[in-house]
């Protein structure tokens, strides 16, 4: 009897308990799920956007259309060239898509949405000027007066004045 | 028989974990951290049978700034850097000609530039070979130049940035001390 009382478990290093790994990872998970985009589109250009400084932030998501412009990728230079193109949504557009790209992207909105409603024009920083003139060309006709050009934060001063 | 009261099992766990992770790396690899930033400009209104201007902008009114297809840039009709653009486009705007603008500080009342803020307008051209990535560079310096005027007229007002001013009358103040007038005409093809 006295044996069973004295008995002691052989000392084990206790395991590790997990319980709240689920928990951990969920959180991250949340806050991913949170923070980020989803990918909305397969970009068919490059799209390296320039830099500068006095950029500011667009609210609201879901009013913003997207004008993407840049060379085609590696993969379909064979069938589109070198040459900058746009893109629209998920595939080459050409000048004339732009306006009704534009009027049918509004049209989605009530009226007090549409005076809001901003196109990006995110082109690459390599693109010839000639083209974005034409762009906005398209979208004066269009009435999309209100553009923002994508940009990034600069990273260094320095580097940003010399080229 | 002594069979033990059936208990309920109880459910593994173990393996919500690695559920988790599956997700979180899967919400890693399909999603970017895509910020909506950049300049913010309004385009004009799109109107062919526009009349042609009765009064013309004075000359001395207007500054005008060049990009040609090598990217350089010809301000008032020197050859300039991008990094004295600002400086050079906030002398402009200071410069109070007529002298009617009595929180222009630092204005240098040159006959030969600007009148007053309200009639300074800056002209920006570009050709149809200027690369984007020198536009967005000089569209940004003469953001940034109406931005130091604004944030130091908040300064001297207010004692604190543009940037961080709440009321809406301020704000609004000194975007028409200082109205941002920037005007681009039709690419060309300067060579």
């Amino acid at each position: 009897m006295s044996g069973h009382i004295k008995k002691k478990q052989k000392k084990e290093m206790p395991p590790v308990n997990t319980a709240s790994l689920p928990d951990i990872v969920f959180m991250l998970l949340f806050f991913f799920m949170v923070t980020t985009v989803m990918r909305e589109v397969e970009m068919k250009v490059t799209n390296d956007i320039p830099q500068a400084s006095e950029i500011q932030k667009l609210e609201n998501k879901s009013l913003i259309t997207y004008i993407y412009v840049g060379q085609p990728m590696p993969k379909y230079e064979a069938r589109f060239g070198s040459q900058s193109r746009i893109q629209l949504n998920d595939a080459f557009a050409s000048l004339d898509d732009i306006q009704g790209f534009v009027v049918q992207d509004r049209d989605k909105h009530d009226e007090v949405e549409q005076k809001l409603m901003t196109v990006s024009i995110k082109a690459d920083k390599n693109t010839k000027m000639g083209l974005i003139g034409d762009i906005k060309t398209e979208l004066r006709k269009a009435q999309a007066l209100k553009i923002s050009y994508a940009s990034k934060p600069v990273g260094n001063m320095d580097d940003y004045y010399t080229r | 028989m002594a069979k033990k009261k059936r208990a309920i099992p109880e459910i593994n766990a173990g393996s919500m974990a690695d559920i988790a992770f599956l997700l979180l790396i899967f919400f890693l690899v399909t999603t970017t951290m895509d910020a909506n930033k950049g300049i913010n400009r309004k385009l004009p209104p799109w109107d062919p049978d526009r009349p042609i201007e009765d009064n013309p902008i004075k000359e001395r009114n207007i500054f005008t700034v060049l990009i040609n297809s090598n990217d350089d840039i010809l301000v008032e009709n020197e050859y300039a850097n991008l990094k004295d653009l600002r400086d050079k486009a906030v002398e402009f705007i200071l410069n109070n000609g007529k002298g009617d603008c009595d929180y222009c500080t630092g204005g240098l009342r040159s006959p030969l530039s600007s009148d007053n803020p309200q009639k300074a307008v800056i002209s920006l051209q570009n050709d149809k070979g200027t690369s984007y990535e020198m536009y967005i560079k000089v569209q940004n310096e003469l953001v940034a130049a109406y931005e130091v005027v604004r944030n130091q007229l908040s300064m001297e007002r207010h004692g604190k940035p543009y940037k961080e001013l709440t009321s809406e009358d301020d704000i609004k103040a000194i975007q028409e001390a200082f109205p941002q007038i920037i005007s681009e005409a039709e690419p060309l093809n300067l060579g």
